[in-house]
């Protein structure tokens, strides 16, 4: 009896039907594991020039994603992606990859850099980029950690005007050298 | 207990590419069952990612991960060694130690023989071991009887290379010790194959090569399609902008035969063409255990699915990842298996729970070397639409047809292979 059932259902495609009439529609984590394939898992990059996403605060990711389906933020392949997903798709992504723990990063840094960056970071940037760059206010993204290739590219699309600068990083930005620059985002990259 | 035995000979017999293993008779159990336990067939793009993730989602869930190596070469990046720009395969290769340490997957080195779908026992060659859900990620193999004069010897006179590893080397041996001024002859089978720009990277590769090392040598490039299967107009950029002295394109152009004496292939029983290196890209079907065990649809070649859960439609119980199995939209390559690895995970998990499954949102991602430093990619996001797994319209595509990007895609794509590697091994 079973057997034949089977074979009946086998034969129609009834059993393929009926386990996609039970499916829920695609979950945040079921949305977000497609992402980790070059972010890492659960959003912790090991590619230097691919942004850690874990820990980031939701606001953050909400706003980049739709700024790279816009158009708006500048990207190679990004955009393409960001234009699959519905904004309810991109909000539950941006609160899984928020739920993330920080991911902490061993890369090779330059300690005079660090120091410097140190102050030119509590000095300039510390009303946005909270708690040495661990948080960040609003859509701020939390800079802790992340991959300092990765930074450098963002502040080379920053500087060319490629990716628009919010007013108030621009007026921070203008009057320091490439140097202080570079010794900001060695800090950044070093905060564990 | 006659029908079970029967199919069980049958599957033996089906499963000549393993010969010289001792199949008389099942052996004994590996490793008793107590609790629920999943067993992945693979250790590459699929199964590493399905195995880790299982254990991500449920550690109740025993899994057992059987794989025939101790180690796992990857196919993407393999044309940049072809190439000569990585200069051994250590970058591509990954071990499964902390998948074990990290996240309790227990790997098991050994040939897979027979799958008893019926029972729910796999059979290899260390010893049989039970499932509740088997996950088969087996990759391809090649439809051998399509190319005449293609054995285990021409293999090694006329290399695939499209598994990674010593096929690999040998490839890259050949057109090192070639002469100046020779010919290197690449064959494409019929879509679908595995990795569909692949072919044609290869052929940047090996162009990138003689150009800087054999500038008076050629690459002829016999492809079976009547055009190129994937990013086309930027292969062809690409070509007319690197190589155009180098690389002769000859679509429609199908390989049927070859002479590995006589180092010559033959197009349909009417054109020969010879070469000094060649390198045969047979026609593929998914891995032979896949073909043992009944997983194979109509076409003898693939595994149809069901798009939510990856289950097999042949066979209840076994799910199929990965190149070997029909993933609607999404094309046959590394991230597509990682996607769908994470996709039937949650869904294998769900059902072993007796949960409600949930439907699948896939991504691939693949970028493909031009030279040493441009790339290009493709993109794309899946979702499911009336059973099917559709590419989400306005979504995806390829990078930039002008170029403008092709710079800044080699670097993006040396992080997409590091952070990717990285997933299926810690």
């Amino acid at each position: 009896m079973m057997m034949k059932w089977r074979g009946w259902a086998l034969a129609t495609g009834a059993l393929a039907i009926s386990a996609m009439a039970q499916a829920a529609p695609p979950s945040a984590a079921m949305l977000s594991n497609a992402c980790a394939g070059c972010h890492g898992t659960n959003g912790g990059s090991a590619g230097p020039t691919m942004p850690s996403l874990a820990g980031q605060s939701k606001e953050a990711i909400e706003i980049a994603l739709k700024k790279f389906k816009s158009g708006e933020r500048p990207s190679s392949i990004m955009g393409r992606l960001a234009k699959g997903y519905s904004d309810a798709d991109i909000t539950a992504m941006s609160v899984f990859f928020s739920k993330q723990k920080l991911h902490a990063t061993n890369q090779p840094l330059d300690k005079a850099r660090i120091a410097k960056g140190a102050s030119l970071q509590e000095a300039n940037c510390g009303r946005c980029h909270l708690e040495d760059g661990k948080e960040g206010k609003d859509d701020t993204p939390a800079m802790a950690s992340q991959w300092l290739p990765y930074m450098q590219m963002q502040m080379a699309d920053y500087l060319s005007g490629k990716r628009k600068m919010p007013q108030e990083m621009k007026e921070k930005v203008d009057p320091m050298s490439k140097e202080d620059l570079e010794a900001l985002l060695h800090f950044y990259a070093s905060v564990k | 207990m006659t029908l079970d035995r029967r199919s069980f000979l049958k599957l033996i017999g089906a499963g000549a590419g393993a010969a010289g293993l001792p199949l008389i008779g099942r052996a004994a159990e590996l490793m008793p069952k107590s609790g629920k336990r999943v067993v992945v067939i693979g250790g590459g793009y699929g199964g590493t990612i399905a195995a880790k993730y299982i254990r991500m989602a449920d550690k109740s869930i025993e899994v057992v991960m059987i794989e025939r190596n101790d180690h796992f070469v990857s196919c993407p990046f393999s044309n940049l060694y072809i190439g000569g720009i990585l200069k051994d395969l250590n970058p591509l290769t990954i071990k499964y130690d902390k998948l074990a340490a990290n996240h309790g997957v227990k790997v098991v080195q050994a040939e897979v023989t027979a799958i008893d779908a019926a029972a729910k026992v796999v059979t290899t060659s260390k010893g049989t071991v039970s499932y509740d859900r088997l996950i088969v990620s087996p990759g391809i193999d090649f439809r051998l009887d399509e190319i005449k004069g293609y054995d285990t010897a021409a293999m090694e006179a006329m290399p695939h290379a499209w598994k990674a590893g010593p096929q690999t080397v040998l490839l890259r041996k050949q057109l090192e010790a070639m002469k100046d001024g020779g010919t290197v002859v690449i064959t494409v089978p019929l879509a679908p194959y595995r990795c569909p720009p692949g072919p044609y990277e290869r052929a940047c590769m090996v162009a990138h090569y003689l150009k800087q090392s054999k500038p008076k040598s050629k690459v002829v490039m016999l492809d079976a399609n009547p055009d190129i299967t994937s990013k086309g107009g930027l292969f062809k950029k690409g070509w007319k902008d690197n190589y155009a002295s180098i690389i002769d394109y000859r679509p429609a152009k199908k390989v049927t035969e070859v002479d590995a004496k006589a180092m010559a292939v033959m197009i349909e029983g009417i054109e020969e063409v010879k070469g000094d290196v060649i390198n045969i890209i047979p026609p593929q079907r998914a891995g032979q255990i896949a073909v043992a065990a009944g997983l194979v649809g109509d076409d003898k070649n693939w595994c149809p699915v069901n798009p939510t859960t990856f289950e097999s439609t042949k066979q209840a119980g076994i799910h199929v990842i990965g190149d070997a199995c029909v993933a609607g939209a999404m094309p046959k390559s590394g991230y597509s298996a990682n996607s769908e690895a994470k996709i039937c995970a949650t869904n294998v998990v769900a059902l072993l729970n007796g949960k409600e499954t949930t439907e699948l949102s896939g991504i691939n991602t693949c970028y493909s070397y031009i030279t040493d430093k441009d790339a290009v990619s493709v993109a794309g996001v899946y979702a499911v639409k009336e059973g099917k797994i559709i590419a989400v319209p306005n979504s995806g595509g390829v990078s930039p047809a002008d170029f403008s990007a092709t710079k800044i895609e080699a670097i993006y794509a040396e992080s997409w292979l590091k952070n990717i590697l990285t997933e299926m091994s810690t």
